[in-house]
């Protein structure tokens, strides 16, 4: 059986993985940026971040020092018995000590750092009940350079398509190099002003390589790519050709009176983790496994 | 790419940082300060109140960097030191920069125009760091010899590292009034007509 120590230490190794090592999609954007990248001061950058990303899986060190907050979202089997909860709190805990993390969380107001990236409601937990008999925890690791950059628009249904589009164009020229460019977008399309952020998100932790299954989405995740790649901000908005790296889309029916459109940015970093916890203690991670 | 890199050293007279041509790399040798957004409202407050700032930054290099450090025995060691977003720190730079005369400014992302300004007027200038780039930033820091205003958390501090090769920086903002940032955003404002158009818009 699964105890919470299974947990927290799953916990603890998905961290370190996730903050040490990017998936195999991101990985790949990035190489190719650097590669398509001609210019001097553009090409430096890219050299520094695809070295960088050698010397993190080399020195098993965390390639950014801002190792974010962490946005967990775990799926549960039916007859979960174990507290899910408790193991990814202590292994956060655990692993701020012995990664290291760099402590981020603080009270909002008083902006006290407790220290260990622990407190009200931090880390953050989405849940989820599955068919499947493991646990699946995932996770972001989500610095703030790039989260201070993203934006809610309540558009109304007359602005549409035009108005999703002047939004995100609008949104990524105000970010211009502060978020740590070349980045990844994550849109949310309706819902509500709730769902529409936290589909944003969750369309982070799609691989950038699969385009959406519907082909309308598919189709404006690819001209808002291009169309944003025609830009010029470039790596570290110091110019050059590469400003996104990929662009995914989620979406839900919303009410027929409104259109919220929520956009989530993330640096170049895309860090995202995955472990399953089987019945009998076995740990896999797929996002990590090569 | 082949010239050999300049190297500066620290506290940096006024003259070595007027001489810095933009888009040109350098890497940095020497006593470098850690300070982001506490760092600056704190010394700022310090000055208010006529209290002594725990080190001088006057020809200094002031990075804004909230590193990941590690302490072993008594002896605490940079694991991951990047550099955090600039921007935030745009209103109470150009007043820094007058009260206490850094030389140089490391950071991502670059700074509004009255930090320009400033730069132009004191004689300082912004090294851009790639951000995120932790690792290869954290090589260059060869040791930490203190840190000062720890109470403000690991991320606030201010930090003393004794740097060697730190870099590449690219000179992003000289002493003169230019501005690397400004130079990309009067392209991107062009570009941004061949997007709309892209994507079908007026």
């Amino acid at each position: 059986m699964v105890t919470e120590e299974d947990i927290q230490n799953a916990t603890v190794e998905l961290l370190r993985k996730t903050v040490v090592k990017l998936p195999a999609d991101v990985e790949e954007a990035l190489r190719k940026a650097y590669a398509s990248e001609t210019d001097e001061v553009p090409r430096m950058q890219m050299k520094t971040i695809v070295d960088n990303i050698d010397m993190a899986l080399k020195g098993n060190t965390p390639m950014c020092q801002d190792t974010g907050v962490t946005i967990f979202y775990a799926s549960l089997p039916k007859d979960c018995k174990v507290d899910v909860e408790k193991g990814i709190v202590e292994g956060v805990r655990k692993a701020t000590k012995e990664v290291p993390l760099r402590p981020n969380a603080v009270h909002p107001l008083t902006r006290k750092n407790p220290g260990d990236n622990v407190g009200e409601r931090m880390p953050f937990i989405n849940w989820k009940v599955h068919g499947k008999d493991y646990i699946e925890i995932t996770v972001m690791t989500k610095g703030a350079g790039s989260e201070n950059m993203s934006q809610l628009a309540m558009l109304t249904p007359t602005q549409g398509l035009k108005g999703i589009k002047e939004f995100i164009l609008g949104a990524v020229l105000k970010a211009g190099s502060n978020p740590c460019p070349p980045t990844i977008l994550g849109i949310g399309l309706g819902g509500s002003s709730d769902i529409a952020m936290k589909l944003a998100k969750e369309a982070l932790l799609r691989p950038i390589n699969q385009r959406h299954k519907d082909p309308e989405i598919a189709k404006l995740e690819t001209d808002l790519l291009e169309a944003i790649n025609m830009l010029g901000i470039g790596p570290m908005g110091l110019g050059g050709k590469t400003t996104c790296l990929g662009l995914n889309i989620e979406y839900a029916y919303c009410h027929t009176a409104s259109l919220p459109v929520g956009l989530n940015v993330q640096c170049w970093a895309g860090r995202r983790g995955t472990v399953r916890i089987y019945p009998d203690g076995r740990t896999a991670y797929p996002t990590h496994e090569r | 790419m082949n010239k050999m890199p300049k190297i500066l050293k620290t506290p940096l007279s006024e003259e070595v940082v007027r001489g810095l041509k933009l888009g040109e790399t350098v890497y940095m040798e020497g006593v470098v300060y850690t300070g982001r957004d506490e760092v600056h409202l704190h010394a700022l407050e310090y000055l208010e109140k006529g209290k002594k700032l725990p080190v001088e930054f006057k020809g200094c290099a002031l990075f804004h960097c909230g590193p990941i450090m590690r302490k072993t025995g008594d002896k605490w060691q940079a694991v991951a030191a990047g550099p955090t977003t600039s921007s935030r720190m745009n209103s109470l730079e150009p007043l820094f920069i007058e009260k206490f005369r850094p030389g140089a400014i490391i950071g991502k992302g670059g700074m509004s125009q009255p930090t320009v300004d400033a730069m132009k007027t004191y004689g300082c200038v912004y090294l851009a760091i790639t951000g995120g780039a932790a690792v290869l930033a954290a090589q260059g820091i060869k040791s930490v010899s203190g840190v000062e205003w720890f109470e403000l958390g690991m991320p606030e501090a201010i930090w003393i590292l004794n740097t060697e090769n730190f870099g590449p920086l690219t000179v992003a903002m000289d002493a003169h009034g230019n501005s690397l940032y400004a130079d990309v955003n009067a392209k991107v404002k062009e570009n941004e007509k061949k997007a709309r158009q892209k994507l079908g818009l007026a």
